[in-house]
This record gives C-alpha cells, structure tokens and sequence, in this order.
C-alpha cells in the first residue's frame, strides 16, 4: 500500500521504489537465507522486517558484517543493544512498555505482582525487562511463569497465582490466544486483581476474543489506537489519522501497532533516503542515524549513534479497555 | 559390470559437485552456494534416517532432536561465558589444554568458551549417550508405538530447548563463532569463506556415502536386510536383531548431531525450530521421497527440495509442499518416485526391463542400493504390531 | 487459598484441560479401532469443526451452525478415506501413518489459507467469558462442563451404536477379525469410510465445544492431536473408556506438575509419563496385552 502511494507521488526524489517481499514464516534459517539472498543476490538498499525478535537477531550479525542495512519491527531490546552500525528498530522498546506498567501500578499502590509470560521471542524479552527493572521501580515479583504459547488452557497456571497471597496485579506479556485466555481464566477463577498486556494487545480483536473479560485491563501502546481521542493540535495526530484512513479502506480491517511498525520502517528509510539524496547505503545510514523529530505511528522518532530505536517514553501512552472500546487511561 | 555400476555414483558426485560450483561462478550465481551448503548438511540427516527406515525400517519421528542435540551443544559451549569459573581448578587444565579459550565477538566483547573442537566432541559424545538410552527401550516398540515414542522424545527436546535460558529459550543461539576445522579450513558463514565451505559440506556428505555404502554392503548390512525382511527369521538366524537396531539408530542419531554442529557454525546460530515435529516430519518426507532404502536418491531429493525451500520457491506454501510430498510420494511410490522414474525412461527409450533376478531379495548388485523390492515396511510385521492380520489379504 | 481447595481447583483446572484431551482421543480410538490406522490428521478435524461452525455461526443460530460443522466434516473425513487410503489397501499401516502426517500438515495449510491466521472462536453455550460454576471453594467455566458432558454423551453414543447396532457390529468385527468379516459380508471398505466420517464427525463436535476455551485457529491441529494421541495411548488404544480416562490423566498430570515445577515444563511432564508408559508397558493403563502385538520380546 505505502510502496504504492509513494510511487504514485513522484517516488523518493523522483526514483521509484521496488519492494522485494520473502515470506519467512517464522523460522530462523529461512530467515538467515532470505537475509544472504537479499544482501548478495538482490542488494537491496535496506532490509525491512523481520517482525519477530528471534529471526531479528540471526541475521543482525550478518547484517552488520555485511553492511546491510536493516530496519527490524522487532521489539527485543538485544537487537540495539549493543548497538550495531547498521541494525535499527522502529518498535518501542520492551524496557519503556515495562515501564510505564511499573509507574502505573505504583500510582496504583500495587507493590506485590505475577508474572506470566509466553515461549515465544517476545514473551522471553517481555520476561526480562519485567524481571530487570522491578528492583528499582520497587515492585516485588511473587509469581513468574511462563508458558506455552499453544496451550489450550492457563486455569492451572493461575490457580498457581491465586495460591500465592498477597499478588496484587498479573503482568501478561504474550500473543494471541493465549491474552484473551488469561483474561478470561482470571475471571472465571475468580482472581479479581488488575491485568497488565502488553504492548501485543494492541488489535481490536483481541478485545473482542476475551469479550466482556478484557474490561479494564491495562496496557501500554502507541496512540494509533486512540487516535481519535487525541487533540488536533498532537503531533502525530496528522499521521495517525491518514493512516488508519488509508489502512482501514484499503484492506477493510481495523488498524493495529504491528502494521504501524512496518509503516514507520518503510518511511524512516524514504525520509532518510530523502536527507540522503542517493541510494548509497552508507549515506543513508548516516542519514537514519542523524534523523530527529520524525512523526511515525508509533511515536515520534528520533535517532542518534548510542540509540538506534529513536523512541523515548513518550512514545507510549497508557490504554485501557472500556466498554469494549480502547481508550485512555486516566489516572 | 556391477563394480561399475557401483562405484559409478562415487565418482559422478565430485564431477557433480565441482561443476556445479565452476558454472555458480562463471554465471555470477556463487551466492546460492549457501543454500546449496545447508541443503547439503540437512540431507546428511537424511542418509542416516534412510539407513534406519529403509534398511532397519525403524521409524524415527524425532530425528530433528538429535539434530538440535548436536547444534545445541556446541552452540552453547561456544558462546557461554565460562568466565565466571575461572577459580576452579578444571577449568585451569582445560585452559591449558587448549579447550577452554578466550575471544572476542563482534562487539568487543570477551568470553571464556569452549573451542569448537572441544565442544564437537562433547556434542557427539553427548548425542552418543541420548541415543543409547533412547533406543534402548524405543525400538523394543514395534509400528505406530516406536513412532510415538520417537515423537514424544524429540517434543520432549523440543520443549526443554524452548523452556530453558541457558538454551536461549525461544530465541535460540546467536554469534557462534567459526569452526577451525584444520589451518586455513574453518566451518563458518562468512561470504569469504563461501565456496570453501561449501567443498566443506559436500566433502562430508561423500565420506557419509562412503561410510554408509560399506556399512550397507558388510556382514551388519546384511544383517539389516535379513531383520527389514523377516525380523523373526533372522533372530532364528542368530542375528542379535536388537543390538543391531541399537547400533543403526545410534550411528543416524550422530550423523544427525555431526550435521547439527556443522550447521550451527556454519550459520552461526541455532533455534528451537530445528527439534520440532514439523522438522522431523520434513526428514521423513525426504527420505521418503528419495526411495527409503536408496541413499543416492535420498540424496538428490534432500538436496534438490531442501534447495527450493530455502530459496523460497514454495512461498507461503512450504510446509504444506513436504506435506503433499509425503501424501503423494508414499501413496504412489512407496519406493520412491525415481524408480518408477527410472522404468519408465527404460521404458520409453526401449531398454529391457530388469530381469526378473533383479527381483530377488538377496540381489544387492543394483545401481540404486535397494535392499529388497518390496521396500515398504514389510505388511506383516506392521499388523502384527495390531495384533490382526493382513488386512485384505487376497491369499 | 487453603489447601483443600488449592488441590481441588488444580484438578478442576486438570480436568478442563483432561476433557479436551479426552474428546479429541475418543476420535483417535476410533478409527484405531476400526482399522488400525493412526489418524494424525485427528487434530485438523477438531480445527476444522470449530472453523466451519464459527464461519456458519454468522449466518444461523449457534445448534444449527455446530451440527453444520459436524456434517461438513464428516464429509470430509469420508471423501478423504474415499480419495486416499481406499486406494492404498495393500500399503502397510506404518505407511498409512505417515499419509496422515502430511495429510495434517496439507489441512493445516488449507486452513490457513481458506480462513486466514486470526484467531476466532465460538461464544460460550451458557453463560460467558467471566462466568464460572463455584464448588468447594474451587471454580470452573461451565463451558468445561459441556465439553464434559459432550464426552459422556458420546462414549454412551458409541457404546449403544457399536454394541446395539448393525453398523456398529459390523465395525467391531471388523476390527477384531477381518477375514471373518469379509466372509460374514461385510463390506470392509466401507467400513472405513464409516469409522473415518465418524470420528472426523466426532472430531468436528469436539472442536466446537472446546472452542470457546481454547480458542480455534489454524495452527492448533497439530499439538491437540500429539496430546489426544498420547491420551490415546496411555489409556490403551482399543477402548472409548480408556481413552477418555487417558486424556483426564493426561490433563491431571500437567495440572499437577504445573504446580510442583516451572510451568513451562508441563508438557514434557505429560510427555515424559507417555515415554515411560510406552516403555514399560505400551498397551496402556486399561489395554489388555496381546502377545505378539506391540513388542517382539
């Protein structure tokens, strides 16, 4: 859709873009080959993806080596840290959604948590941030589980939680299905404590698939979500609105983070293709790394050589589920 | 005329190899010696599963495990700060033997790891012990329970890989370092390094051949015809049929970890992915489609569609591309879609047709390895393993 | 919470995941039963009820819809029996296990291509997400009940149909001795059709009746039919009863080593205990050992 839209426009200073898709379906050798592919075989200016953490790190290596430059719409936080020359990030980071769950919950007085957590890349990062920034945010982990991500039922789980006394909130860092289930299982358990997502929440269907369960849970995201809320004086109002416009009649379903991020990868590297003026990657690469004050769907991006994720803490906003419906959360 | 016939192949593959190699570079496509390299190692698994199906026919539902064993282990011990170790005494001697090493990463990073040597033979001793206890009681189990149990083993691994952090749980191993396999020789993925490794990866696989071809035509070959055809004739034989079974599943068991460690250095990672059902479904299909007792089949086909699927021919479809494979292959040709093949070219061409001796069990003399015609499982011994007989059994 | 009622809620919890287990190896049993074959596929049947039922469910009253689903599958079952294994009569039963397994991995793929990778499931019979039944101090959803009651329902089913029926005795004898059946008339054949549209039927309403606990989606074939296989197994292939007793066991186990363990190491718990049933005694819990049947010494 965007390829299309920029090319209609004139193309990035007048040279079309071409975009050459490989579908690696998750699994990280396809991920190394389609990497050594598109390096040696196509030489492409940049590589965009991949969107999981685990197929992100087997080629961040070989990227680097390789000169490659590569935009990953991953989250872990190994994928900038250390930081490689050529490997940036456009999802927020893992530590700011932690984060801003952590401060949440002490405005909350909540001291005392569970945490659950799925096998999957994005459960085990989630999992680390959690465990890594508690001690100084204060909060106590009781309960730290992690489960399979296929499993077809967590009462046994939460029954674990519920045995522990004095947890006063859940942390639920996982994909679907298993969000809506430990929303629902909460419920029928009878475990009446808040429930944190994470920042993986952010689809309107996950709402819908634990139905009358997801009320008031709590989580992080990017305001795509509740961009109609926002005031027409927000910086990324503008933005936001074209893109769930363009999105939603386009492909006739409802927006979510996971397309933002490729969204911002693709147009971080026009603009820097832009500043760059040639396709040459090093200019390029020097011109993602110097780009500041970008207005992208998940916050508004600014690169420097320690941080290539460009997004601070403001990039997040703190949402809640009511009536169904996404919607801020107000103190 | 037969010694021919059978050293033929031997001598086909290094023409096969290094032309194939020599034309990659003359048409500037030297960059799809990678894929070529992992379809290699991946078919090493392969030769060893077709010796324990079609020869031993045992089957293995599990064998990506043992690949994901070997990978694991060297994985881990190359890239696992031991540092913290550094006052304990064992540590000190494997310092000075050279196994315990300081180096570097990409980042600048210091590490106290295991060398690459140290940590394949750790892997292959490691493997050696799994498949031992493994086996043991596994292939006392006949038909669908040694599947099973074959399955339940390798998800077991699977799911231990996916639960432990020392294992990097779902993210896998990253930065493993390249292989010095002699001086100027090392296993590793690095561009420069590309057509070296690749003579690498195919100089393996011959040995595998090799190594297995005489394994074939030896007495425990024989042996291992005699248990495929009529388990209960050759234990009458006094054939131990049990420690020969052991021994089979051994051997693939650590062909399959030698190209597990191989693999991982050579694309400097490994991930849970590679011990899933889904792979080791994969292996089974290759040896299927290769003609489960015909190694050179099992070969080509391993090489040829591991190839595609790494460079993305089958798209999205993939996995349902093995599938279909199975389906098709097993229901039409049991033995393989290259004999067929191979009759119908005669057949066009106007060659005679094999004599009938060919048909008998104990000719071995044939350019494609078959131990016997009749290379499905045998019937019996399966619906024994029901307890009913022969189902349709048109006397 | 006090013990008592912490063991109790870890069993309740057990059996919620034992019941899905059990429904889906009563399927298993079936088709084991009538010809021998392990019918990997097992899984994608579920899948494909609970698909078909949530894609009906749009356009008719949710009864309607399930006993659509059944039927489809059902269908489905018999024209894949029909397409495939009736040609491959002479084929070794190994060999026909094998067919399953890519059989499994071609549906899954179709799925995912005919509905997509979302995730969607049916909604609750009675009640919804937040209600559940309390007893003891320990809670369950009530849809766990109706998975319950739907494997009593169909245990009780089987037992009339394959004791009581002229189908059903046919397909016992079948089982048992089928060159006698053969001489008897019985067409063995469609006999397996039967046991095929029968179990992928069977398969079909489990699918819809887990479906809103478990959620459907493409990909959830594959590790329900490794677990009702096992479930299968550890009762003793052969028998509906075992079977289901099987599955709770299996259910049970997890709960149980969920709370002594990490959780993340409950299916290699689970699989561990399968291992070593199979090794100790690989006719199952409740199967009867025939001698020459599962080992050679």
């Amino acid at each position: 859709m965007l390829v299309d839209e920029i090319n209609a426009s004139g193309g990035v200073k007048g040279q079309k873009v071409e975009l050459v898709l490989k579908d690696t379906a998750g699994s990280p050798e396809r991920a190394v080959s389609f990497a050594k592919q598109l390096i040696e075989e196509d030489k492409v200016l940049a590589i965009i993806g991949p969107s999981t953490s685990g197929e992100t790190m087997k080629i961040k290596d070989l990227c680097e080596e390789n000169k490659m430059l590569l935009v990953s719409c991953a989250a872990a936080e190994t994928i900038v840290n250390p930081v490689a020359k050529y490997v940036f990030k456009v999802p927020q980071k893992d530590s700011q959604a932690v984060l801003w769950i952590y401060r949440t919950m002490k405005d909350k007085g909540i001291a005392k948590i569970a945490i659950l957590s799925s096998t999957d890349g994005f459960g085990a990062a989630g999992k680390k941030q959690l465990e890594d920034l508690a001690k100084s945010e204060g909060i106590e982990i009781l309960v730290d589980e992690v489960y399979d991500k296929q499993a077809t039922d967590l009462t046994d789980i939460l029954t674990k939680v519920k045995s522990k006394a004095g947890v006063q909130a859940v942390v639920n860092w996982s994909i679907v299905p298993a969000q809506s289930m430990v929303a629902k299982n909460m419920k029928q358990l009878g475990l009446n404590v808040p429930l944190f997502q994470s920042h993986g929440f952010g689809n309107p269907k996950y709402v819908q698939q634990a139905g009358a369960a997801a009320e008031g849970t709590l989580f992080p995201a990017g305001r795509l979500l509740v961009v109609d809320e926002l005031p027409d004086n927000h910086p990324q109002k503008q933005v936001l609105a074209a893109y769930k416009k363009d999105y939603e009649s386009r492909y006739k379903e409802d927006v979510s983070t996971f397309g933002g991020h490729a969204y911002d990868s693709l147009m971080i590297v026009a603009e820097a293709l832009k500043q760059a003026g040639s396709p040459d990657r090093e200019k390029v690469r020097d011109a993602l790394e110097t780009l500041k004050g970008f207005v992208g769907t998940a916050g508004v991006f600014s690169f420097s050589a320690t941080d290539h994720t460009g997004l601070d803490l403001s990039a997040f906003e703190m949402l809640t589920v009511k009536d169904g419906k996404f919607t801020s959360y107000k103190k | 005329m037969n010694r021919f016939r059978q050293i033929l192949p031997f001598t086909l593959f290094p023409v096969v190899v290094v032309g194939a190699q020599l034309v990659m570079r003359a048409t500037e496509t030297e960059y799809c010696l990678t894929q070529l390299t992992m379809a290699v190692y991946y078919a090493i698994v392969v030769m060893g599963l077709c010796l324990l199906m079609g020869y031993a026919g045992q089957v293995s539902l599990g064998h990506g495990a043992f690949f994901a064993i070997g990978g694991y282990a060297s994985a881990v011990l190359t890239t696992y700060d031991f540092s913290r170790f550094k006052g304990a005494p064992w540590a000190g001697w494997l310092q000075k033997a050279h196994l315990l090493i300081a180096r570097q990463d990409l980042y600048g990073n210091t590490a106290m790891t295991f060398s690459p040597w140290a940590a394949f033979l750790t892997a292959m001793l490691a493997t050696f012990f799994i498949a031992l206890l493994i086996g043991y009681p596994a292939l006392r189990l006949r038909g669908h329970y040694l599947a099973m149990a074959t399955l339940g083993f390798g998800l077991i691994v699977s799911k231990m890989l996916l639960g432990s952090n020392i294992t990097g749980a779902a993210d896998g191993i990253n930065g493993v370092p390249a292989w010095k396999l002699l001086p100027g020789l090392a296993v590793t993925g690095k561009s420069a390094g590309r057509v070296q490794n690749y003579y690498i990866a195919c100089g393996l696989a011959l040995l595998v051949l090799v190594l297995l071809r005489n394994l074939v035509h030896s007495r425990v070959g024989r042996a291992l015809q005699a248990i495929h055809d009529r388990e209960t004739a050759a234990n009458a034989m006094g054939i131990n049929t049990a420690a020969c079974k052991l021994k089979v599943f051994v051997l693939s068991a650590l062909l399959a970890a030698m190209a597990g460690v191989f693999f991982t250095h050579y694309t400097g990672g490994i991930a849970p992915s590679e011990a899933g059902a889904l792979k080791s479904v994969r292996y089974v299909a290759l040896a299927a489609a290769g003609g489960m007792a015909n190694l050179w089949g099992v070969t080509v086909m391993s090489v040829a569609l591991n190839y595609l699927s790494l460079r993305g021919w089958f798209g999205t479809y993939d996995n349902a591309v093995f599938g279909a494979i199975l389906i098709l292959i097993i229901s039409l040709a049991p033995e393989g879609p290259l004999k067929p093949l191979g009759l119908w070219l005669r057949r066009l061409t106007g060659t005679r047709p094999p004599s009938p001796t060919s048909h008998d069990p104990n000719h071995v003399s044939r350019f494609t390895f078959h131990a016997s015609p009749a290379a499905e499982l045998a019937p019996q011994t399966d619906e024994r393993a029901t307890g009913r007989s022969p189902q349709h059994g048109a006397p | 919470m006090e013990n008592g009622s912490l063991a109790l809620q870890y069993l309740l919890s057990g059996i919620t995941k034992g019941s899905i287990y059990a429904v889906v190896a009563i399927g298993f049993n079936l088709i084991y039963s009538a010809t021998g074959i392990i019918n990997f596929a097992q899984g994608e049947f579920v899948m494909l009820g609970g698909m078909v039922a949530v894609t009906l469910a749009h356009y008719v009253p949710l009864p309607v819809a399930i006993a659509g689903a059944v039927g489809v599958v059902a269908l489905v079952g018999c024209l894949l029996e029909l397409a495939l294994f009736r040609r491959l009569q002479r084929h070794s039963v190994l060999h026909l296990i094998i067919i399953t397994m890519g059989l499994s991995i071609v549906i899954q793929e179709a799925a995912l291509h005919i509905w997509d990778e979302k995730v969607r499931s049916l909604p609750y019979f009675t009640g919804s997400e937040v209600s559940s039944v309390r007893f003891l101090g320990a809670a369950i959803s009530p849809q766990v009940l109706w998975v319950l009651g739907t494997v009593a329902l169909v245990v009780l089913a089987l037992h009339v149909f394959l004791r009581y029926t002229l189908q059903g005795r046919a397909m016992r004898a079948c089982s048992s001795n089928p060159e006698a059946a053969m001489l008897a008339g019985i067409n063995i054949p469609n006999m397996r059709t039967l046991s095929f549209g029968l179990s992928a039927g069977l398969g079909a309403l489990a699918g819809c009746v887990i479906s809103p606990i478990t959620m459907t989606h493409y990909e959830m074939g594959a590790p329900l039919a490794i677990k009702g296989f096992a479930a299968a197994i550890l009762g003793g292939l052969g028998n509906p009863m075992a079977a289901v007793a099987g599955g709770l066991l299996v259910g049970i186990l997890e709960a149980a080593s969920v709370s002594r363990l990490p959780a993340v190491y409950n299916d290699v718990a689970a699989f561990a205990i399968l291992l070593f049933v199979l090794f100790v005694r690989p006719q199952g819990l409740f199967g009867s050992p025939t001698s020459d049947t599962v080992r050679e010494h």
